[in-house]
């Protein structure tokens, strides 16, 4: 058990009469790399919030680093050094890349240490002729790389991804899914993601949900030829 | 780094005590200590506003409070340095209080509108209901919409004897905003200024980022509180009386309006404004002409509609030169913030 | 017992006032989402055009219920032409614009009128309850009020011009795309707003001393009112202006006038803490 840094057990949020998690029970490994996948309305983004503490969880518990950590504020969870990145570009467009990035490092490190990181990071997301643009000016892509790089500078052990390769162009994506596998080198990653594509090019175990719940769970490729899911789900695309 | 900073204060620096020297040779100190206070007390706003995203309608409050606290402090002590302090700390306390319980309820815009000028209100109801002879301070009555009058003005600290007044004030006022002033570029600077400003930028990014961002915005709050009291300390020596008419509604307008005139997301913009506003009362003062309200509404309205940036951002848009000028030395600075002209 | 007929009456008067005070800015809030900080101007207005009417000689009751909402109307129309209607979805730029006009017009009537308090007369005389005095002008605000409220309701709830305002008011878009120009909604729905305020103005006119600067006394009344009432224009109303009213009466019953209001604008601030989203926001949700 000692390896597992994430735990949820029979967590459930409600919106009044609608149920959006039902009863789910979910574990995740150090250094794992996990998509969530399933239907528009499955629930894997309300799941993705009960776990980020942007949504608090009508019942069930939360365990971060064998700690309890239901219903914390978001900043609660993200000081425990935990990476997030919401579904829609979060970034302070009236700031300097160099500055947006710098103030995610600054949080768990000196003045010094946050400089140095900085521009590291700015150069991992490739964004070094950018580094002192406002952010409001940069293309969509752009952004959301920075949000990437927002969260690497906070040296996580675990990354929370909501949709991370949303609205971006192949280039983008595959550059995006580099990025990832190299930050799984030294931390845990959950991805939020629908785009297929994008899940089979970074390969890894997944977790279908389907109506608030887990449907299945296993390797990219036995979920992706399983034929209930293809019906829930891809049956649609195919 | 640390000296850098310090480099590029020298400038600013000497321009502002530049400018102290220079205006009393065009105005009276004794109108200019007014326009000084106004700038100060435009600044806090601005500070809050401009820097926090934080609009409080109710700034004239910490004013008041700054001014009440200390004519209440000088009468019970008899000597002015102690009141000095509590007229900023009181503001500053109570700034933190109230922003404490809007920022942990996670109110946002109408309501923290809401919420700071019905504050506003209920400090103006009472102090105007506190004619009768119960309500005493120690020494000092606080007198209703009389308010309250003859109490110990400036004195050299440990002279209860030495006033400090006409011109000596306006040196001491001028030279209080240019230290604060200062002291707000290098704050802004720091980790903790650059969270705030980010905080107006997106708040739940920063809090994603592992911030606490409900304190910060109380602190930010408290700060630009503890600055409104200071400058009533100053008005509270200036006018040698304090009356309700400090905590009213038009008094909070006025300093909303200095800072969209003025121009906000900058700290020179807020003081000039105030400045500017201030002088211009001054002079439509002299005439009877047109009603001074009905220009100062105007003037808000039109800034709105026309000119939302404020006049500081705008001229310096219209002069060139400056504006490169401030580019490279931001490049220089790694691009610090962009707020960095201020 | 003559005492409690007076407390019931005072208090239902202190409700039906708060009411009155706030539905001008209840209708402009609720519908588009515009904070008028001029409301007060616009009560002030109301209450002038009634005084320099009754002085010419009018009729009281058509000044007041039709010559001043009319007035009012008209400026408030002139108003969302010139100013308004540029600031659309900018709440806070709304907020200062109006805070703008307020003061503009404070300075145009003190100009006009000068600075000197103006009244009439109430045109209801008071009567006994016992050893107690009590202003029968009173009574005919609390009918008034109540009247208002259900023509308010039958016209949102009742006709086709309603049914596009409530529309507009929860998806412009959507109407806008049903081919009803939002625009003029809410032209018009601002200029329904100011003759209501106006209207306000007009019947507490015979109450109290007017002066230019008589509107920063109902504004603040009625912003802190129509917040905490929330979402929901007429049940938020009633809702805030009743919990706020019984407070404000306790208060001043029990200590003083002066206590009574403070205690007002405390509970508004407690309440707006315990539910930021007002009263509607928590309870008797999706009501008109």
């Amino acid at each position: 058990m000692a390896d597992i840094i994430l735990e949820t057990t029979g967590l459930s949020m409600r919106f009044g009469g609608v149920t959006a998690v039902d009863n789910v029970d979910f574990q995740l490994r150090e250094k794992e790399l996990r998509c969530l996948i399933g239907p528009n309305g499955a629930g894997k983004s309300t799941f993705f919030k009960c776990l980020t503490g942007i949504l608090k969880p009508s019942a069930g518990e939360v365990f971060l680093d064998d700690q309890e950590t239901t219903g914390w504020d978001p900043h609660r969870v993200a000081g425990l050094g935990i990476g997030i990145k919401t579904q829609v570009p979060s970034v302070m467009d009236g700031l300097s890349v160099h500055e947006n990035i710098w103030l995610s490092a600054r949080r768990r490190s000196s003045v010094a240490e946050a400089n140095r990181k900085t521009g590291e990071v700015i150069d991992r997301i490739n964004l070094g002729g950018l580094a002192y643009k406002e952010l409001g000016q940069l293309a969509h892509g752009e952004r959301q790389r920075v949000e990437l790089g927002i969260v690497m500078a906070g040296n996580p052990w675990l990354i929370l991804l909501d949709e991370p390769a949303a609205g971006m162009t192949g280039e983008e994506v595959e550059h995006m899914s580099d990025i990832i596998r190299e930050l799984n080198r030294n931390a845990a990653v959950i991805i939020v993601e629908h785009d297929m594509q994008f899940i089979r090019s970074i390969a890894s175990k997944v977790t279908v949900f389907y109506r608030g719940a887990v449907l299945m769970e296993d390797d990219v490729s036995v979920v992706l030829s399983d034929p209930t899911v293809r019906d829930v789900y891809l049956g649609k695309k195919a | 780094m640390q000296s850098q900073m310090i480099k590029s204060m020298v400038g600013p620096a000497f321009a502002a005590i530049l400018i102290m020297c220079l205006l009393p040779v065009v105005l009276e100190t004794y109108t200019l200590t007014l326009l000084v206070v106004y700038g100060m007390l435009g600044l806090s706003l601005g500070l809050i506003w401009g820097y926090g995203g934080i609009l409080c309608f109710g700034q004239a409050a910490f004013f008041g409070l700054g001014a009440y606290s200390y004519a209440i402090a000088a009468i019970n002590i008899g000597e002015s340095t102690v009141p000095v302090f509590i007229g900023i700390l009181v503001p500053a306390v109570v700034a933190f209080l109230l922003g404490a319980m809007m920022f942990y309820g996670r109110l946002a815009d109408v309501y923290m509108g809401v919420i700071t000028l019905v504050f506003t209100l209920i400090l103006f109801r009472f102090m105007n209901s506190t004619a009768g002879p119960d309500f005493v301070i120690g020494k000092a009555r606080l007198g209703g919409f009389n308010g309250i009058p003859g109490y110990q003005t400036l004195n050299v600290p440990g002279f209860p004897d030495e006033y400090i007044y006409g011109d000596a004030l306006y040196y001491l006022a001028f030279s209080l905003l240019i230290v604060i002033y200062l002291l707000l570029r290098w704050f802004l600077k720091t980790s903790f200024g650059r969270t705030a400003i980010a905080i107006r930028e997106n708040e739940e990014r920063v809090e994603l980022m592992g911030y606490d961002v409900r304190i910060r915005k109380t602190l930010l709050f408290s700060l630009g509180g503890g600055i409104a009291g200071l400058a009533g300390v100053l008005y509270a020596n200036w006018a040698e009386i304090v009356t309700p008419g400090l905590f009213s509604l038009g008094q909070s307008a006025e300093i909303i309006i200095w800072c969209i005139v003025g121009g906000l997301g900058m700290l020179v913009g807020p003081i000039f404004g105030g400045m500017l506003i201030g002088l211009m009362k001054f002079l439509l003062g002299q005439q009877s002409m047109i009603d001074n309200t009905l220009i100062l509404g105007l003037v808000l309205v039109l800034f709105v509609l026309f000119l939302p940036k404020g006049v500081v951002p705008t001229v310096s848009k219209w002069l060139p030169t400056g504006r490169t000028k401030s580019r490279k030395r931001r490049r220089k600075s790694q691009g610090r913030s962009r707020k960095s002209e201020a | 017992m003559d005492l409690a007929a007076v407390i019931f009456v005072e208090t239902a008067y202190a409700i039906a006032s708060l009411i009155l005070v706030s539905m001008g800015l209840a209708v402009v809030f609720g519908m588009m989402r515009v904070i008028n900080l001029a409301h007060g101007e616009f009560m002030m207005m109301g209450g002038y055009t009634t005084i320099v009417a009754v002085k010419a000689g009018i009729n009281i009751y058509i000044a007041i219920l039709i010559i001043a909402p009319f007035v009012v109307g008209i400026i408030g129309l002139v108003v969302e032409r010139l100013v308004i209607r540029h600031l659309y979805g900018r709440l806070v730029d709304t907020m200062l614009a109006t805070w703008g006009l307020s003061l503009f017009f404070v300075g145009i009537v003190t100009m006009i009128f000068g600075n000197t308090t103006t009244g009439i007369s109430t045109p209801i005389s008071g009567f006994q309850i016992g050893d107690y005095q009590i202003n029968g002008y009173n009574f005919f605000i609390i009918v008034l009020v109540i009247l208002l409220l259900i023509v308010m309701y039958a016209l949102l709830k009742g006709t086709r011009l309603g049914l596009i305002a409530r529309g507009t008011m929860q998806r412009s878009d959507i109407a806008a795309a049903l081919g009803y120009d939002p625009e003029r909604i809410y032209m018009l729905t601002f200029m329904a707003g100011s003759a209501l305020s106006g209207l306000a103005g007009a019947v507490l006119a015979p109450l109290v001393g007017l002066v230019p600067t008589s509107g920063g006394a109902y504004i603040a009344k009625s912003f802190i009112t129509v917040v905490a009432g929330g979402p929901s224009i007429i049940t938020g109303l009633i809702s805030s202006a009743a919990s706020f009213g019984f407070i404000n009466q306790v208060f001043t019953f029990g200590i003083s006038p002066v206590v009574g209001e403070v205690a007002l604008l405390v509970a508004a601030v407690i309440l707006l803490r315990l539910m930021p989203q007002g009263i509607t926001g928590r309870f008797f949700k999706g009501k008109l």
